[in-house]
């Protein structure tokens, strides 16, 4: 299925979770917040968490700023 | 408590010896980041919140690894956010982020080439961000009465423009700036226009709390040595202001006795 991360069109697996996403994106700090069509999902969910089809997904973390 | 004891700067109930808050933004690589910001002496340092860079740099530093929130205290800012709503969004997911710590500092900008605040906007978003147990520290004109405004709201901290942001152009209204701290009974913070270390020490001798700044340090030549000017000047600023400074006269007033000249 499709779902759109980060502004991008990404194919998942239909059983994809949270965490499958996370690890399927490299990303490998764990100092990250996501949000699934505005809705944020705890960190502590992500194993259990299964995306819908067409779901928007933001993955975010800190950067430099004022 | 000695004369030259201050007390802390309380913000949300937390107390800080540093009153200078810095920023995360424009050094040249996280080592540089890193070694500005010990040298400040800054407790209290905001970050930005973006979208992860997905697939790219995977060996690239987290900001957070080299600011760790053990250490500091940190400040996620809604910077660059337009409208109400991508604020709101921007601190939920920095409260996530962050493990539930609720501290934010809220700006929604206007427009582009000012990034002058938009006063309903914040307005807005303030309130609704207060109702869901945030700590609020906002950055806003130097409009005295949006000032109150935002305190009465339950903002823990209102945070005027010197100037506008990056501009570097220091205090351009000090007396706004000074009907503001006089009004106010939370702690009232510079934040943004500051240029250089002077700038900061006018901030602190109108009797503001603290000070936050970004630019000034990062885009200096040597970022490390003017983030040590600001500690400086921050601290000489707030003891002046607590010194209390001599009145200004037109004419001159001899420093030395006149009684006993020998002509």
């Amino acid at each position: 299925m499709k779902i759109t991360v980060n502004g991008k069109s990404q194919l998942v697996e239909p059983s994809c979770t949270a965490a499958q996403l996370v690890e399927l994106m490299g990303i490998s700090s764990g100092r990250i917040a996501m949000e699934v069509n505005q809705e944020i999902v705890p960190r502590s969910t992500y194993e259990q968490y299964s995306f819908e089809d067409n779901d928007v997904v933001e993955i975010v973390h800190a950067v430099g700023g004022g | 408590m000695t004369a030259l004891q201050d007390t802390p700067l309380v913000v949300a109930g937390k107390s800080y010896q540093s009153r200078l808050l810095v920023g995360t933004g424009k050094y040249k690589d996280m080592d540089e980041t890193r070694e500005a910001i010990e040298t400040s002496g800054a407790e209290i340092v905001t970050v930005a919140v973006r979208r992860s860079n997905i697939g790219q740099n995977p060996d690239e530093p987290n900001l957070l690894d080299v600011i760790s929130p053990e250490k500091y205290t940190i400040l996620p800012n809604t910077a660059f956010c337009f409208t109400a709503e991508d604020a709101l969004r921007t601190c939920r997911l920095a409260r996530e982020l962050l493990d539930g710590h609720n501290l934010v500092k809220l700006e929604v900008l206007g427009d582009e080439q000012t990034l002058y605040p938009d006063i309903p906007a914040t307005l807005k978003a303030a309130e609704i961000l207060v109702k869901e147990g945030f700590e609020v520290m906002v950055y806003t004109s130097d409009d005295p009465l949006i000032a109150k405004r935002l305190e009465e709201m339950g903002c823990v901290a209102v945070m005027p423009l010197a100037a506008p942001i990056g501009s570097g152009l220091g205090i351009r209204n000090p007396y706004n700036i000074l009907t503001i701290i006089e009004n106010a009974n939370v702690p009232i913070i510079v934040d943004a226009g500051v240029g250089t270390a002077s700038d900061a020490a006018i901030a602190m001798e109108l009797g503001c709390e603290g000070v936050l700044m970004n630019t000034a340090i990062a885009a200096a030549q040597k970022p490390v040595l003017m983030a040590s000017a600001m500690k400086k000047a921050i601290e000489a600023g707030r003891e002046a202001y607590l010194a209390g400074r001599m009145p200004r006269k037109r004419f001159a007033s001899a420093s030395s006795p006149i009684d006993g000249l020998i002509v």
